[in-house]
C-alpha cells in the first residue's frame, strides 16, 4: 500500500529541525567536537556510565529496529534470545572476561591485532571480509530506507534505492560523520522517545498481553503449530519441527548464543572502543555489564511491536513483490498508532538511524580499501594525495557496491536474516581465531590464516549445498527457516576455523613467548582494583544483570 | 576540550519537546483517534522535554563544579 502514509507539516518540521540541528550544531561547534579517534585517545577519563550510554548506542541502530520487528512477526517471542541468550550473556562475558584484557593490550582494532599477533596475510584476509560486510550493512540499510521513501512518497522501489544512495553520498559529503558519537547517543534516545509510546498503544490496542497471546494463538494454530508458539520462548525448542524459527535448543544455544553473539560482541572493535575511553580498568569492565541492563529491555522496545502487527494488521500487510515480507512491520504500526507529531518523531528516528548507520558504513569501507587492502599491497609508494583521491573513489564505489548489495536483500522477507547471514560468514570463524589468537600461546601465523579462510569456505559450501523449506528440495538438507540455516551455517564455520587453526598451529613453529607479550591472555598484566562498593564491583554486577535475565527467561518460557 | 554531550543533547530534545508538546495542545482531538484517544504528542513532547531541561540542568551543573574547582 505505498503512499498511504500522509506526513503533515508538524512531521516535516520535526525532520527538518533535526536534521538542521545535526548539521548545522555540528558544523558550528566542530572546534569542540572532536572526531571519534580524538575523543577514544583523548586520555581514559570517561565515567561508566556515559561510556555505556555510548556502548549501546554504537551498537543500536535502525537495522536493530527494523529487522527485529520484522523477526518478532515471522518468528515471534523466540527473536527476544537475540537478548536473553545472546547479546546480553555475550556482553556479561566481554564486561568480566575480555575488558581486562583489551585494556590493557596493544591492539585498538581487529586488523592491527590481527596483524600484530599472527601476520599481514590473516589481517588481509579479515580486511577483505570486513569490507565485504561494511557493503552488505549499507546496502541493507539502503534497501530498507528505499522500502521507506516507498511507504511515505509512493515512490518506485528502484528510484527509491537510487535515492537512498544519492542522500548517503550528500550526507557523507557534508560531514555528516564528523561528531558521530554524539549522534549515536542522541539518535539511541530519540529511538527510545520514537518507540516506547508505541509500545504503550500496541499493547493497549491488541488488549494487552493476553489480547496479545489469543490473538497469536490464532496465528500459530493456522500455521500448524501449537498455540503459544508465537508467544512462549523456550517451551517449543524440543524439536525444530515444533517452532517458527525451526530451530532445536542446541542450535540456538550453541549458534546464536555461543557463536554469534559472543563472537559478534568480543570482535566488534567499533563497539569495544567505547569502552576503551573509560577512565579505568574499573569502569571499562563495567561499562558493557551496565550497558547490557538497557539492553535486557530492547526485546519490549523492537521485538514486541512486531508480535503485535501480527496481531492486528491485516494479513495483506505483509505482502511485498509478490511474497511474504515483514521488513515494514514497524513503519505501519507506526502509520497504525501515531498522530502527526509523534509520526515525525518515530520516523526521525528511522531516518536518522539509517543515514548515519549507512554513512558510518561506507566510510569503513572506504578506510578499509584504503588504507588495509590498497596500500599495503597494491601501491605502497604513493602520496597522501594519492590515497586521499583513491579514498574519495573509494567512498563512490562502496556507495554502488552498497545498491548491489540492496537488490540482494530484495529477496529477503526479513533483513535480519540476511544480516545473521552475513554475520556467520564473517564473524563465526573470526571468533575461533580471536579465541585460540588469546588463549592459546601455541597458535601460529599460519594456523589463523588456514583456519580463518577455512571457516569461511565451510560456511560457504554449507551455504550452497542446503536449503530452506519447500525451495530447498533436492539440497543435503533443507531448514526450516532461513535463520535456523544462519544458526547450523555460523556453528559450522566456527568448528572447522577452530580445528584447522589447532591442526595447522601444531605442525608450524611458534612464536617466542616474549613477542606475545600483550597479546595473548597469560602473557598480559592484570590490574586489580580491591576494596570497591558492592555497586562498582564488576562479577557481582554481572551476576545480578545475568539472575534478571535467567528470571525473564523463566517468566516468558 | 570536548564539549559536554549534555549541552547539545539538552538543546535538541528540549527545542523537540516543546514543539511536540505545543503541537499536543493545539492540535485538534480527532486526530488522536489512531492513538486510542490519547493525546500522545503532549506526553511524549513533556517527557522529552524534561528530558532535555535535566541534561542541560546536568550539564550546567558539572561546568559549574568544575569551575569551582579550579
Amino acid at each position: 500500500m505505498p503512499g498511504d502514509m500522509s506526513l503533515h507539516s508538524i512531521d516535516y518540521s520535526i525532520i527538518a529541525l533535526y536534521f538542521v540541528f545535526v548539521l548545522g550544531i555540528g558544523w558550528a561547534l566542530k572546534r569542540f567536537m572532536k572526531t571519534s579517534l580524538d575523543f577514544f585517545e583523548s586520555g581514559r577519563s570517561l565515567p561508566a556510565w556515559i561510556t555505556a550510554l555510548a556502548f549501546i548506542s554504537a551498537n543500536l541502530g535502525a537495522q536493530e529496529v527494523i529487522g527485529m520487528a520484522a523477526s518478532g512477526a515471522k518468528y515471534g517471542i523466540m527473536t527476544a534470545h537475540f537478548y536473553w541468550v545472546g547479546a546480553i550473556p555475550a556482553m556479561i562475558f566481554v564486561g568480566v572476561f575480555m575488558m581486562p584484557f583489551y585494556y590493557g593490550s596493544k591492539a585498538h582494532s581487529v586488523p592491527e591485532y590481527l596483524r600484530l599477533r599472527f601476520d599481514e596475510k590473516t589481517r588481509a584476509l579479515n580486511a577483505l571480509s570486513f569490507a565485504v560486510m561494511t557493503v552488505f550493512s549499507s546496502g541493507i540499510s539502503m534497501y530498507v530506507m528505499g522500502r521507506l521513501f516507498q511507504l511515505l512518497l509512493g515512490w518506485d522501489i528502484n528510484v527509491s534505492i537510487i535515492v537512498s544512495a544519492v542522500v548517503v553520498l550528500v550526507y557523507i559529503l557534508l560531514g555528516g560523520l564528523t561528531s558521530s558519537i554524539y549522534n549515536e547517543v542522541v539518535q539511541f534516545f530519540l529511538i527510545v522517545f520514537g518507540f516506547v509510546p508505541l509500545v504503550f498503544l500496541g499493547v493497549m490496542g491488541a488488549g494487552g498481553w493476553s489480547g496479545i497471546q489469543s490473538r497469536l494463538a490464532t496465528v500459530a494454530t493456522e500455521a500448524g503449530f501449537a498455540p503459544g508458539a508465537w508467544t512462549e520462548s523456550w517451551r517449543h525448542m524440543g524439536t525444530a519441527s515444533a517452532n517458527p524459527m525451526g530451530i532445536e535448543w542446541f542450535g540456538m544455544v550453541a549458534g546464536l548464543g555461543f557463536v554469534m553473539s559472543f563472537g559478534y560482541w568480543c570482535t566488534d572493535f567499533l563497539v569495544i572502543q567505547r569502552a576503551m575511553a573509560a577512565r579505568s580498568m574499573n569502569a571499562a569492565q563495567r561499562t558493557p555489564i551496565l550497558a547490557a541492563i538497557p539492553k535486557l529491555m530492547m526485546p519490549f522496545i523492537v521485538i514486541l511491536p512486531g508480535m503485535v502487527a501480527l496481531a492486528v494488521l491485516p494479513a495483506a500487510a505483509f505482502q511485498f513483490n509478490g511474497h511474504t515480507d515483514y521488513n515494514m512491520v514497524m513503519p505501519l504500526m507506526l502509520q497504525k498508532f501515531y498522530p502527526s507529531g509523534l509520526l515525525g518523531l518515530g520516523l526521525t528516528a528511522l531516518l536518522a538511524s539509517f543515514m548515519s548507520g549507512m554513512a558510518g558504513n561506507v566510510t569503513a569501507f572506504n578506510t578499509v580499501w584504503t588504507y588495509d587492502i590498497y596500500k599495503p599491497y597494491l601501491k605502497s609508494d604513493g602520496d597522501d594525495a594519492h590515497y586521499m583521491k583513491i579514498g574519495r573513489q573509494a567512498t563512490v564505489f562502496g556507495t554502488i557496491l552498497s545498491v548491489a548489495t540492496a537488490y540482494v536483500a530484495m529477496n529477503f522477507g526479513n533483513i535480519n536474516d540476511l544480516l545473521q547471514l552475513v554475520f556467520s560468514f564473517i564473524n563465526a570463524p573470526l571468533f575461533a581465531t580471536f579465541l585460540l589468537g588469546m588463549f592459546w600461546a601455541r597458535s601460529t601465523a599460519n594456523g589463523a590464516f588456514w583456519g580463518l579462510l577455512g571457516g569461511i569456505l565451510a560456511c560457504a559450501a554449507h551455504y550452497l549445498l542446503t536449503g530452506v523449506g519447500a525451495a530447498g528440495a533436492g539440497t543435503l538438507h533443507a531448514y526450516p527457516s532461513d535463520m535456523a540455516r544462519n544458526f547450523w551455517g555460523a556453528i559450522y564455520s566456527w568448528t572447522t576455523c577452530f580445528v584447522v587453526t589447532i591442526g595447522v598451529s601444531l605442525v608450524t613453529k611458534p612464536r617466542a613467548a616474549a613477542e606475545l607479550k600483550g597479546l595473548v591472555y597469560s602473557m598480559t598484566p592484570k590490574i586489580r582494583e580491591e576494596g570497591l562498593a558492592w555497586y562498582k564491583r564488576p562479577a557481582l554486577l554481572a551476576v545480578l544483570v545475568g539472575a534478571v535475565t535467567l528470571a525473564i527467561n523463566i517468566y516468558f518460557w | 576540550m570536548l564539549l559536554d554531550l549534555r549541552f547539545p543533547m539538552g538543546l535538541l530534545f528540549s527545542v523537540l519537546g516543546a514543539l511536540l508538546a505545543g503541537y499536543g495542545v493545539i492540535s485538534d482531538p480527532t486526530v488522536y483517534q489512531a492513538s486510542l484517544g490519547i493525546n500522545v504528542n503532549l506526553w511524549a513532547g513533556l517527557a522529552m522535554l524534561l528530558f532535555g531541561i535535566a541534561m542541560l540542568a546536568g550539564g550546567w551543573k558539572a561546568m559549574a563544579g568544575g569551575r569551582s574547582k579550579k
